[in-house]
């Protein structure tokens, strides 16, 4: 059972490794390098927290 | 605010999502820590005997305690992916948050790769003469690349998942416990004659010390809650209470899981196998408890895991928001919000240290890598309580004390690297050379590409003595 089930495994990780490649070129052909890296440290905590004591 | 999405066009701006609270964070510190309890704290009755891993569990869960409380007041403070990275970057300096990110990400993908070739062993254990290198590596590649998936698809599902099998796994340490008859010693547990005055410590006192390596397993990760920082709803109320509450569940687990292991467990068998609950639950003679410590091994396993792959992909992401890494790791998934290209990079770093590293190495470099940091932490907090006295900055909480717990894990972590030198000196000196070489790329190499002032984005008053 556990050997069928490590066979299992290899074809499920091959199957989500693609999937994961796919969607990223997906994602990357999609939107622009300025959208996907524009996240910014810190933006989020700026507005909801005014460090008043 | 940022938004992954604006009406009817593409987006403008992504970040990581908000979605986590207080028992996502409690998911993703126990996740990462409590397969410490399945396997690894073990070998420190190797070094010193039964006696000297009670002692270490208790000592080092003071290191720990100090982590948590120190790492719970700087972090309510300064909310960013990262963590410690993040801490290391407005307290110290950037030379010191590039040596940190780089502690962080080896931690947590050497613990990820611990926890593969853990899982395969235990199936392994099981299975039978049919069951090869091809089958062996089948699930080490399961277990790594279904959990970054996971991780790829959204942090929501990857820390409910955490949540779920996290309390299952500690569920069966408790299970277990009362299952051995814990209030009448002599019915199934043995305590009195597994440990008696003359193998309590084998090898004295030095071996306690020497203990101190392998104690470190019992609570290694801990500190990972704070790298969601960025993704919980209200980081200075979740983050303190979700790491305070996983290190007293911790302390908790480690005490119960030693007190059923050396009662069923001579000091040396349980100093050299890989799976002590597991062992433990076959010697009750229940097939239910054997199969119940098979199942949890298991899962604890993948819980560790699946919150490295979180915690490293965060701090290599961190890294390249900050240009410290080229910026192409910085990108977030518009729609499952996540740092996906540092995610999927560190997928076949993983399973190339996997394949050929062995559990004992994989532990110990993620142990030093951990003891690093957690020297680095010590130093942290005294700076950032001198350069921003209590009064000047909001924090969400304030450690007693201060500076005991700065000391007392100093002192500790000078120990601890004291006994690691003393059972693996060459791995030690080679990951400072290491992380000395990398050092000096960042400073003369990588440093330029860094936008200096965009780096310090807390809204802080200027230090004291600035």
């Amino acid at each position: 059972m556990w050997m069928t089930l490590a066979n299992i495994g290899w074809a499920l990780s091959a199957a989500l490794a693609a999937w994961m490649l796919f969607d990223w070129y997906k994602t990357d052909t999609t939107y622009s390098e300025e959208t996907l890296t524009s996240s910014r440290e810190g933006e989020i905590e700026a507005v909801q927290e005014k460090h008043r004591v | 605010m940022a938004n992954a999405t604006t009406a009817g066009s593409a987006p403008q701006k992504v970040s990581l999502s908000r979605v986590l609270g207080p028992a996502h964070v409690w998911a993703l510190g126990v996740g990462i820590v409590l397969v410490g309890e399945y396997t690894g704290w073990n070998f420190a009755a190797d070094k010193g005997g039964t006696l000297a891993a009670l002692i270490i569990c208790w000592v080092i869960g003071l290191l720990y305690t100090s982590v948590a409380m120190i790492d719970s007041e700087v972090t309510s403070t300064v909310a960013a992916a990262g963590g410690q990275y993040a801490q290391a970057k407005h307290i110290v300096g950037p030379l010191m948050a590039f040596n940190v990110a780089l502690y962080l990400v080896f931690a947590y993908t050497m613990l990820e790769v611990s926890n593969a070739i853990l899982i395969a062993d235990t199936i392994k254990s099981y299975a039978g003469d049919g069951f090869g290198d091809w089958h062996y590596r089948g699930v080490i590649a399961t277990v790594i690349v279904v959990l970054a998936t996971l991780n790829y698809r959204g942090v929501l599902v990857t820390l409910n998942v955490n949540f779920v099998i996290t309390a299952i796994a500690y569920l069966a340490i408790i299970v277990l416990f009362f299952s051995v008859q814990p209030w009448s010693q002599g019915a199934v547990l043995k305590l009195g004659d597994m440990v008696t005055p003359e193998n309590a410590l084998p090898y004295g006192w030095i071996g306690v010390v020497a203990a101190f390596h392998w104690g470190v397993w019992y609570y290694l990760g801990i500190e990972g809650t704070t790298q969601a920082a960025e993704e919980v709803r209200s980081p200075s109320r979740s983050l303190p209470y979700g790491t305070m509450a996983g290190m007293i569940t911790l302390l908790i687990g480690a005490s119960l899981t030693w007190y059923i292991c050396a009662s069923l467990l001579p000091w040396q068998y349980l100093g050299t196998t890989y799976f002590p609950l597991l062992d433990a639950g076959k010697m009750t003679g229940s097939k239910s408890l054997e199969y119940l410590m098979f199942t949890a091994t298991i899962l604890a396993g993948l819980a560790s895991a699946n919150g490295c792959i979180n915690d490293a992909a965060r701090s290599w992401f961190s890294l390249g928001r900050d240009r410290y890494l080229p910026t192409w790791f910085s990108a977030v998934h518009p729609k499952y919000r996540t740092p996906y290209r540092s995610i999927v990079f560190l997928v076949p770093i993983a399973l190339a240290f996997a394949f050929i590293a062995n559990l004992g190495q994989a532990i110990t470099f993620s142990i030093l890598s951990g003891v690093l940091h957690y020297t680095f932490m010590s130093v942290n907090i005294i700076m950032f309580r001198n350069k921003w006295p209590l009064g000047s900055i909001r924090r969400g909480y304030t450690h007693p004390f201060h500076p005991i717990p700065a000391v007392v894990l100093f002192i500790l972590c000078v120990v601890t690297f004291f006994a690691i030198f003393l059972g693996y000196g060459a791995q030690l000196t080679a990951m400072v050379i290491f992380y000395t070489l990398m050092s000096l790329w960042f400073h003369f190499y990588r440093y330029q590409y860094v936008r200096r002032g965009e780096q310090f984005t807390m809204p802080w008053p200027k230090p004291v003595g600035y």
